[in-house]
């Protein structure tokens, strides 16, 4: 019984880093309606400019916030460079960008910090197993993380006019531009917050996981996992849905499949809710006239 | 309203047609014939790697044409037709291993066994649009290596180690003794050929026309009586069924399969040549064959972390400047110099 506490408690843990990327998915779906297959990469790449900033001297916190910042800003000048010219496209063409995005930023990170496996410090002081030798101050410390960013988001576009512009820009892009609201650049920002919330993210994830180019491909998958059971257009629901997967996860390598086929769980996740239940738990469901 | 215009006026229009219907008979035979020369002679010009790489470029070119038929043609954008490559190439390398079959009975079964689960992926593929099948075949194309791998089917696929196959010998019947090598080059036109035919055959027909019409506009297509659904799955079965004849010839030409050879590099590879190459068009698969199989071996020289890059720059730039490929191009072209001529 205590191995299942644990490894609920355990799937929580890992859950809360699926929730933060699954996070950055909602927000990019509901400010462009795409989902970023390149997610994962652009998170790994600011945490790697967080590695070197840290490496370079740089006090943590700081390094932190300087990688959320850079990170936004890649974000945003990715919108404008590659998506924007491409905004009326076919959707063959957007998932040909974020493949090539896909390549190019994985591949670079690799290119300028090589494939050598590196430790990532943790913010969080290890003072010794908590709550019994359940859980990690890192454990802890991320997911309390997460939450923050899920508070400050639902805070952002509930209580800020920006907010509210933003979730106009994606509800009716004619409408919101009729009353003076620049849509474009509302997609823009929706790229480079999904950006910063990826950095953290990967800045959580990498000390568990340590830090190596590919590190997110499979967090990527979990977390699309996450978004979708959650509902892909709800910022609550995808980090319900990040925190189940994590504990689904967790259950399924301990007692169902084992841990070599860990990303078929995510797999036969998606295709899971997709057929049963493409809306997600508390995603709205979505007619549309022909 | 074509008739109308036709009555209107008639001179316009039968002019543009002959231009390329008329083609004189001895013109046709010329095409095939210089056709059938540039595709044997690098059997016998060639040395045995270039001749080897050669035979890939062949092999991923039909693989890109299977990848065409569905994502291309009936525009169910798929990132994960490496599974459908694994698929044949193991069922191939299974058959020759364990049982001992000979490479050209492993053919049927090869197809048969993609072509099904294919249609069995065409089902839930139906109820995804656009960017959620593109991103469940994409999960899919990430899971493979680890299903691969995994310790219930070991005793078959061999696990992480994989299996070693021999590729066939040129059959006693063949004059002037060809080296296995230069056997398989021509196995590999002779059954990409085959398949290239049939899918040409398959989109100029009225089952073509469907499923451009499918992909174009689906509420339209249904409207006129076409059963969506049903051609959605079939092309979906086409397509993995061509992806994994693809794979089995990859699997004997290469000699041996394992996990790891089968990543989500395998899908984006497959994509990318799609891309380049040019997405619904049949000749412009062989085009990305030959790119994704050149061009990385160049851009590997300049650093491993190289062939990504340059790949992703060209997928984007390709998507920016030349969205129909390689064949768009030649397309354009070739009208150029008719509008001139």
């Amino acid at each position: 019984m205590d191995g299942f506490a644990h490894q609920i408690i355990a799937g929580i843990a890992t859950g809360g880093i699926y929730a933060s990327v699954a996070l950055a998915l909602v927000m990019i779906y509901q400010a462009t309606h795409h989902v970023n297959f390149a997610q994962g990469e652009m998170a790994t790449l600011s945490t790697f400019i967080a590695w070197s900033m840290v490496e370079a001297g740089i006090p943590y916190w700081l390094a932190f916030l300087g990688t959320v910042v850079v990170s936004f800003i890649i974000g945003v000048l990715v919108e404008r460079l590659l998506m924007r010219p491409v905004q009326n496209a076919p959707v063959l063409t957007h998932v040909g960008v974020f493949i090539g995005l896909l390549l190019i930023v994985g591949n670079m990170t690799g290119w300028i910090f090589g494939y050598t496996t590196k430790v990532f410090p943790s913010p969080f002081a290890s003072s010794g197993p908590l709550m019994g030798g359940l859980v990690s101050a890192h454990e802890l410390g991320s997911t309390a993380v997460t939450l923050v960013v899920l508070i400050l988001v639902f805070l952002f576009f509930r209580y800020t006019s920006l907010g509210l512009a933003m979730r106009a820009a994606a509800y009716n892009p004619r409408s919101a531009r009729l009353v003076g609201i620049r849509v474009g650049w509302m997609l823009a920002l929706g790229w480079g917050l999904a950006a910063a919330i990826g950095a953290v993210a990967g800045m959580m994830v990498a000390p568990v996981v340590f830090l190596d180019p590919t590190m997110m491909t499979g967090i990527l998958l979990y977390a699309f996992a996450g978004a979708l059971i959650g509902g892909i257009d709800n910022p609550l629901g995808a980090v319900i849905g990040g925190f189940a997967v994590g504990v689904l996860e967790n259950l399924a390598g301990a007692y169902v499949v084992g841990t070599e086929l860990k990303l078929t769980v995510a797999l036969a996740i998606i295709i899971g809710v997709l057929v049963v239940r493409p809306s997600g738990l508390l995603g709205r469901v979505v007619t549309s006239r022909v | 309203m074509s008739a109308s215009e036709n009555v209107a006026i008639p001179a316009t229009i039968p002019q543009a047609v002959p231009v390329r219907r008329g083609m004189p008979a001895w013109q046709v035979a010329l095409v095939v014939l210089g056709g059938l020369v540039v595709a044997i002679a690098p059997a016998f010009v060639l040395e045995s790697f270039p001749l080897f790489q050669l035979t890939m470029a062949v092999i991923m070119g039909l693989a890109v044409l299977g990848l065409n038929m569905v994502t291309g043609f009936n525009g169910q954008i798929s990132l994960g037709h490496g599974a459908f490559f694994a698929l044949g190439a193991y069922a191939t390398a299974i058959l020759m291993s364990h049982l001992d079959w000979s490479f050209w009975a492993t053919l049927p079964v090869s197809a048969a066994v993609c072509g099904l689960v294919g249609y069995g992926i065409g089902f839930p593929a139906l109820r995804l649009g656009g960017l959620y099948l593109a991103l469940t075949t994409f999960s899919l194309a990430v899971a493979v290596p680890q299903i691969l791998k995994h310790k219930s089917i070991e005793d078959w696929t061999g696990g992480v180690q994989g299996l070693f196959l021999v590729k066939p010998d040129a059959p006693a019947w063949m004059p002037g003794g060809l080296s296995a090598d230069q056997w398989m080059y021509f196995v590999a036109i002779g059954v990409s050929g085959v398949c290239f035919l049939l899918c040409w055959n398959l989109i100029r027909g009225r089952i073509g026309r469907a499923l451009m019409a499918t992909r174009d506009h689906p509420t339209a297509a249904e409207a006129m009586g076409m059963d969506t659904a049903t051609l959605k799955t079939r092309a979906f079965a086409v397509s993995a069924m061509v992806t994994g004849i693809a794979g089995s010839l990859s699997a004997v030409a290469v000699e041996f399969v394992a996990p790891d050879s089968f990543s989500l590099m395998v899908s984006i590879t497959l994509f990318v040549g799609m891309v380049v190459g040019g997405v619904a068009s049949i000749l412009g698969s062989l085009f990305g064959g030959l790119f994704v199989l050149f061009v990385p071996n160049i851009a590997e020289a300049i650093s491993k972390a190289a062939p990504g890059v340059i790949y992703g720059i060209l997928l984007i730039a390709f998507l920016f400047i030349l969205p129909d490929g390689f064949a768009g191009l030649l397309r354009r072209i070739a009208a150029r110099l008719r509008g001139r001529g």
